[in-house]
Parts: structure tokens; C-alpha cells; sequence
């Protein structure tokens, strides 16, 4: 069942209709200088799926690329077997938290509510029904006593859990999460994995960027291993082998950011286009 | 005296022209420059004010009148070259984003003046006023320009309250409102032509030199009274209108004088008094807070020394000098003594001669402090690994922050102790 692909990586066939997304050949660069190459799998739906790999691996820049938020150097990325932008209300997205500003001055409600925006359109306000599903969101995340208070004055676990809520609250039956788990206290984690728990028994795919090896193990059911390469995907039994954790974390790969370094230093396009 | 009552009984309709007119502008700059400032572009307004200059003069020179149309238009590309100059430079280049911003902004200044001083010498400069854009003149919106300002500073105000929630969202967070499918790009290009519009309009009260002050300082003052965007966007509105009032009538009474620098100076007023004294976020409430937390953090720590003292004799309720107290853990004398009138009115502690000694609840307090204290540290030696030697400078802070929830947490996850690092009891 198992095989090893031409990219020399361990990747599982899985059927056409139980495809959540799928990535074909994806490079992606940061001015010219390419932080993934080749990406090449299909996850499958209604899975909980850990994206895992030391620091710089390349993990944000991969679902950032799969929520059409970087250009992509060649290949490309479909889910359910459609391009993203035909089936976006479909899909949720929670950044890293350390991409914005706390001092922001907005409620809790508020930023939940902004997972509504896409549902309203342009210069419409929200309703009654939005606010009702945010609060049951912030419920879910037991955030509910916080509704009213300022952002800046949660605890980091607490900020985690509020972006977790505004997901929610797009009702989505996919959701890429950029460590949702990072710098939450032990309760926020089991509370966190419950909800992304119940996620995938309703049948919905859950997609999580996660650098603790150890804690990995207990969460998802499925692991990509990635290392600017993907080095393995599978269920969690068959990817967690020593051999391939010490071909994902085996130090840098050097060869490999070597010659992005130079790709960029000559302005090489990473890709030649004929 | 005799001005300010003509002034303000607005009976003079060129007055309240002139008065409607200068608040509108200063609002409208306000509103758009709440979004500036929430975007962290403050920068980028500062260069667009500057870089309109040579396009107000450029338009003036090729059509030789100055209808506001024209000059808007010749004002609107200049500005927006500079916008995308910086970007180009930034993106192209090794030059960061604050240089570009520096070299964009002096260049297209000195060209702008470089334009003027050449009009003033072809001898017309007289009938066209142009040099009144340096520092702004409130009273000379009358006629039409009054109209054409006035109507494209409603029209500001209006494009923000339709955009407000898209606004908000990529000011906060512009990745997830590209991730929602939003037309982040489109989104951005508006709210960089809105500040360039209130940049354009604004420089009729306030000039092209000051204007920047004009786009942020309303809202920078306005962000010490509230926690929310919309609010602040109000606040910052009437900020601004209520300085365009004060230029308004600075340039009712002395005609001659540039309106900018006063319409500024008392939104700097304003931003100053923001900062001093506003509730929560202002110094002084903050500083006062600050000094509570002293006041609450000495009394902790005399009950506690109170109590521990009393464990040392087993007498719980033993009287204590002032002297015993400054020997047991040093307290300067004169905030010690203050410290034990505050906790004598609370009722924790009470006082006989030299004496002091704690109350049944001085005495209930205490002990919750050393409890915090000896659980902390055992928490540390035990899930942290940190030497028992090493624990106790760490727990003199955290004793006075764990809030009950998280104190049954600690005796729930370490199952009650007895016993602290140091083997003290650790009293329930
Ligand atoms: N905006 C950016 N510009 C240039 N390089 C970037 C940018 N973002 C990330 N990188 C680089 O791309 C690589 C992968 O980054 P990232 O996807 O954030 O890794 P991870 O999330 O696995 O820690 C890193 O080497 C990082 O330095
Ligand atoms: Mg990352």
C-alpha cells in the first residue's frame, strides 16, 4: 500500500471521490528563491492532518500556498476536486497568531464575526443570526465569557482560541490551521483538540501545522512530513518511523538551501517556463 | 470677545460657509486617517502629503487656472506616482521601506517648491494664492471651492462607513481577508486613494506641510478613549472638526494668517491631554495603577511576614514593632508605616501602643499569601526542575498574581502538599 514515489517519498494512493485536497507538483518561492519543491500528495477527507517539520520547513508557506495567498512558482492546488476560488466558502483558514496585531482595538465578538464576512458580501452589516453563530462558536471554544472584551487582554491561549472560533463561524468543511496549538497551556490543547476532534466526525477535513514531534503522535490520524521536500505522507503508523522523523529533522538540508540561495542570488526563475 | 460672539453667532453666512466647510475637511482627513494610522502607513500619508505639492502646481502651470478640479487631478497623480515609487523602490531594490519613504517625500517637496517659487516669479502668483497650500487657509474656501471640497470630503466619509467592515478587516488581519475570498487588492487601492483624496482636501485648511499631523493625529489621540475601531473612527471625526472649527476662526479674526499650524496645534492639544489623562490607556491613569499595584503588593507582603513571624513564636496574634517588622524583611520606614494605616482602615490588621497585630482576617489573608508562596515554589522544583535554592525570588512576584482558579489548580495538580522545597509547612 505504501509505495515510494519519484520524488523518493512515501506517499498513499487514495480514491478519487475521498480526496480533500490535492497538491500537484507545488514550488513555491519567496522572491525567486524556492522554500518548496515538488509537493506532490492527496489528503483525504475527514481526516485530522498534521503538517509537521522543524523551523523553516517550509509548513506555513505550504497552506498559505493552498489558500491562493502566494503566487505559486509551477503546479498547482485543487480541493474536493475544484479550484479553490470555486469552492472558497468551503474552506477556513487560521493564520499564525503571531501575524497580527493584538493591540488592535476590536472585541472578541468582533473578530469572531469577521468569519462571517464572506457570507455577507460587500456593505452589507451583520445580523442577528451572525452574531448568534459567533457567540455558539466562542461557546464551542469556551470563550463565551469573553464576547466583549478588548483582544489585547487575552492570555495567548485565549487569542488561539478566538481564531479558532472565527474558523468556525465560516462553517467550512475544510480548515488549514497555522499552529493552532503554539504557546497554549495544557487545558487550551485538549480543549483545542476536542473541537478539531469533532470536526472530523462530522466529516469535515482538518489540516494542522504542528512542530511538537511528541505531541504529534497523539493527535492526527494522518502526518505529512515536510522538509522544503515532502518527505512522507500516511496514516499516522506508517509515517512515524525513526528513519523518516530523521530524514524530515535530520538537520538542515543543505544541499537544497544551498542552491535556493543561489537561485536567487542569479535571478534564475525556479521554474523554466519553455 | 466682540470677534468670538460675531463668530459664533454665525449670523455672517460666509462665516458658517466657512465654518462648515474647514470641519468637513478636518473630519473627513480624520476618518480616512484612522484606517492610516490602524494600517501602519502614518509614513506613507506623510510622503503622499508632500509629493502633492508639484502636482497642484504642475496643473496650475499647464492649464493656468486653478479650478479645485484641475488641481485635485494634478494633486491625485503626483500623489499616487509617490505611492508607487515607494513600492517599486522597496520591492527592487536593497533600499527599506522608510528610506524610500524619506527619498520620495524630500525629492517630490523640493521639486513642489522648486514649481512654486517659479510661479511666484512669473508674476501671477499674487491672483492665484497658491502659496497658501504651504500652510492652508480656511478662510479662502468660499464659492466654488468650497463645493468641490465640501462634496468630496461627505464623499470620503460616506466611501469609509460603506467599506467600514472590509476596512476593518484588512487593517486588522489582511491575510484572512484575502483567505475569505475578499478583493484584498481592490480593497487596498481604495483605502490608498481615499488617503490621498483626504490628503488632496485636506490641505486646503491645513496646508501641505502639516497635513500628515492632520491624517493621524485624530485618530493617534482618539485610540486612548476607546477599544474599538468604529468608535474611534467617531472620536477622531470630531477631534478633527473641532480643531478645523478653532482654524476657522483663527482665520476669521486675522485674515492674514495661515490657518495650518492652529488647526494642528490644538489637535496636538488634544492628543497631548489623550495621552495624559485619558481613563485606562492615558499615563496618569496607567502610573496610578502601577502605584496600586505597590500599595497592593507591600500590604500582601506584611501580612505575610505577619503571619510567618507568628508561625516562628506560635503565637499567631503576637504584637510586633514597627522595628521587629524592618528587622524580620527590610521595608523603608515612612511607606511601612503607611502601608500599616492602610491595612489597619482594611480591618486586616489593628493596633495597641507601638504594637501591631493581625486580625482573625489579616491573620486568613496572610496565610493565603505564604500558601501561594510555598505552592509556587514546590511547583517549580517539581514540574520545572529548578533547584530549591533558586525558587524563592521567583515566587516573592507570582504569590501576588495567582488568582484563586489558578491556586485550585495548583493544589489539585500537586494532590495538596504538605511540605514546600525547603520543608515549611504549607498551610491550608
Ligand atoms: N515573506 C517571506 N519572504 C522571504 N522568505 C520567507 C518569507 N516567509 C518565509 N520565508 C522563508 O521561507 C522558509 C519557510 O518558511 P515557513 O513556511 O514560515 O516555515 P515554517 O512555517 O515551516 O516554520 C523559511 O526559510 C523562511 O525564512
Ligand atoms: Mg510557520
Amino acid at each position: 500500500m505504501v509505495r515510494r514515489s519519484t520524488q523518493n517519498a512515501i506517499s498513499m494512493k487514495i480514491e478519487a471521490k475521498e480526496v480533500a485536497v490535492e497538491f500537484h507538483d507545488l514550488t513555491v518561492s519567496y522572491d525567486k528563491k524556492p522554500v518548496l519543491w515538488n509537493i506532490d500528495m492527496t489528503l483525504p477527507k475527514g481526516k485530522l492532518i498534521g503538517i509537521i517539520g522543524p523551523n523553516g520547513a517550509g509548513k506555513s508557506t505550504l497552506i498559505k500556498s493552498a489558500m491562493g495567498l502566494l503566487p505559486l512558482s509551477s503546479g498547482y492546488v485543487r480541493m474536493f476536486d475544484q479550484a479553490l476560488n470555486d469552492i472558497r466558502q468551503q474552506v477556513s483558514y487560521v493564520p499564525q497568531r503571531e501575524t497580527v496585531d493584538w493591540d488592535f482595538p476590536t472585541s472578541v465578538l468582533d473578530v469572531v464575526l469577521m468569519g462571517r464576512y464572506s457570507k455577507l458580501g460587500l456593505f452589507k452589516r451583520v445580523r442577528k443570526a451572525d452574531k448568534e453563530m459567533a457567540m455558539a462558536c466562542l461557546k464551542k471554544v469556551g470563550m463565551e465569557a469573553f464576547t466583549k472584551r478588548q483582544i489585547s487582554q487575552l492570555s495567548g491561549g485565549q487569542q488561539q482560541r478566538v481564531f479558532l472560533a472565527r474558523a468556525l463561524a465560516q462553517d467550512a468543511d475544510l480548515y488549514f490551521m497555522d499552529e493552532p496549538f503554539a504557546g497554549v497551556d495544557a487545558a487550551t490543547e485538549s480543549a483545542i483538540l476536542d473541537v478539531l476532534r469533532e470536526l472530523t466526525t462530522q466529516g469535515k477535513t482538518v489540516i494542522v501545522v504542528h512542530h511538537d514531534l511528541q505531541s504529534a503522535a497523539a493527535f492526527f490520524d494522518w502526518i505529512v512530513l515536510l522538509n522544503m521536500r515532502l518527505v512522507a505522507v500516511g496514516p499516522i503508523e506508517e509515517v512515524f518511523t525513526n528513519h523518516l522523523l530523521q530524514e524530515a529533522y535530520g538537520g538542515k538540508l543543505t544541499v537544497l538551501s544551498e542552491v535556493s540561495e543561489l537561485i536567487k542570488k542569479r535571478r534564475i526563475p525556479s521554474r523554466e517556463r519553455y | 470677545m466682540e470677534t468670538l460672539r460675531t463668530f459664533f453667532s454665525f449670523s455672517d453666512p460666509n462665516i458658517v460657509a466657512v465654518v462648515v466647510g474647514a470641519m468637513l475637511l478636518t473630519a473627513s482627513s480624520a476618518v480616512v486617517g484612522t484606517f492610516t494610522l490602524l494600517k501602519k502607513k502614518a509614513l506613507v500619508g506623510d510622503a503622499v502629503a508632500h509629493a502633492v505639492l508639484p502636482g497642484i502646481c504642475l496643473a496650475f502651470l499647464l492649464s493656468g487656472n486653478k479650478h479645485p478640479l484641475l488641481l485635485i487631478v494634478g494633486a491625485f497623480v503626483t500623489g499616487w506616482i509617490s505611492l508607487v515609487l515607494i513600492d517599486y523602490i522597496t520591492a527592487k531594490s536593497k533600499i527599506k521601506e522608510d528610506t524610500a519613504i524619506a527619498l520620495i517625500l524630500s525629492v517630490s517637496f523640493g521639486v513642489g517648491i522648486l514649481l512654486l517659487t517659479y510661479i511666484q516669479k512669473t508674476g501671477n502668483a499674487a491672483q492665484t494664492g497658491l502659496e497658501s497650500f504651504l500652510f492652508g487657509k480656511a478662510a479662502a474656501l468660499v464659492g466654488q471651492d468650497l463645493w468641490v471640497f465640501g462634496v468630496v470630503a461627505v464623499l470620503l466619509i460616506l466611501m469609509v462607513s460603506l467599506f467600514f467592515k472590509e476596512l476593518k478587516l484588512i487593517a486588522f488581519d489582511e491575510n484572512y481577508a484575502a483567505a475569505l475570498g475578499l478583493p484584498v487588492r481592490a480593497l487596498n487601492l481604495l483605502l490608498t486613494s481615499l488617503t490621498v483624496l483626504a490628503v488632496v482636501t485636506g490641505i486646503q485648511a491645513v496646508g501641505v506641510v502639516l497635513m500628515a499631523a492632520m491624517l493621524i493625529t485624530p485618530a493617534a489621540a482618539a485610540r486612548f478613549w476607546t477599544n474599538d475601531v468604529l468608535k474611534m473612527t467617531i472620536i477622531a471625526a470630531l477631534m478633527g472638526a473641532f480643531s478645523g472649527l478653532a482654524g476657522a476662526f483663527v482665520s476669521y479674526t486675522a485674515p492674514t494668517m495661515p490657518t495650518g499650524p492652529w488647526i494642528v496645534m490644538i489637535i496636538s492639544i488634544i492628543a497631548l491631554i489623550s495621552f495624559f489623562f485619558a481613563p485606562s490607556r492615558g499615563i496618569i491613569s496607567k502610573s496610578i495603577e502601577q502605584q496600586r499595584l505597590q500599595f497592593l503588593i507591600m500590604e500582601e507582603n506584611l501580612l505575610k511576614e505577619l503571619y510567618h513571624l507568628g508561625e516562628i513564636d506560635e503565637d499567631p496574634f503576637k504584637r510586633r514593632t514597627i522595628d521587629e517588622l524592618i528587622a524580620k524583611r527590610f521595608f523603608p520606614r515612612l511607606p511601612l508605616k503607611s502601608a500599616l494605616g492602610r491595612l489597619r482602615r482594611q480591618g486586616y490588621i489593628s493596633r495597641k501602643e507601638d504594637g501591631f497585630q493581625l486580625t482573625k482576617e489579616g491573620r486568613t489573608k496572610g496565610k493565603r499569601v505564604v500558601k501561594l508562596h510555598r505552592l509556587w515554589e514546590l511547583y517549580l522544583s517539581r514540574y520545572m526542575k529548578i533547584a530549591p535554592d533558586h525558587v524563592h525570588e521567583d515566587a516573592e512576584t507570582i504569590e501576588h498574581v495567582i488568582t484563586p482558579a489558578l491556586e485550585a489548580e495548583l493544589e489539585r495538580l500537586m494532590d495538596y502538599p504538605e511540605l514546600d522545597p525547603h520543608d515549611s509547612k504549607i498551610p491550608y
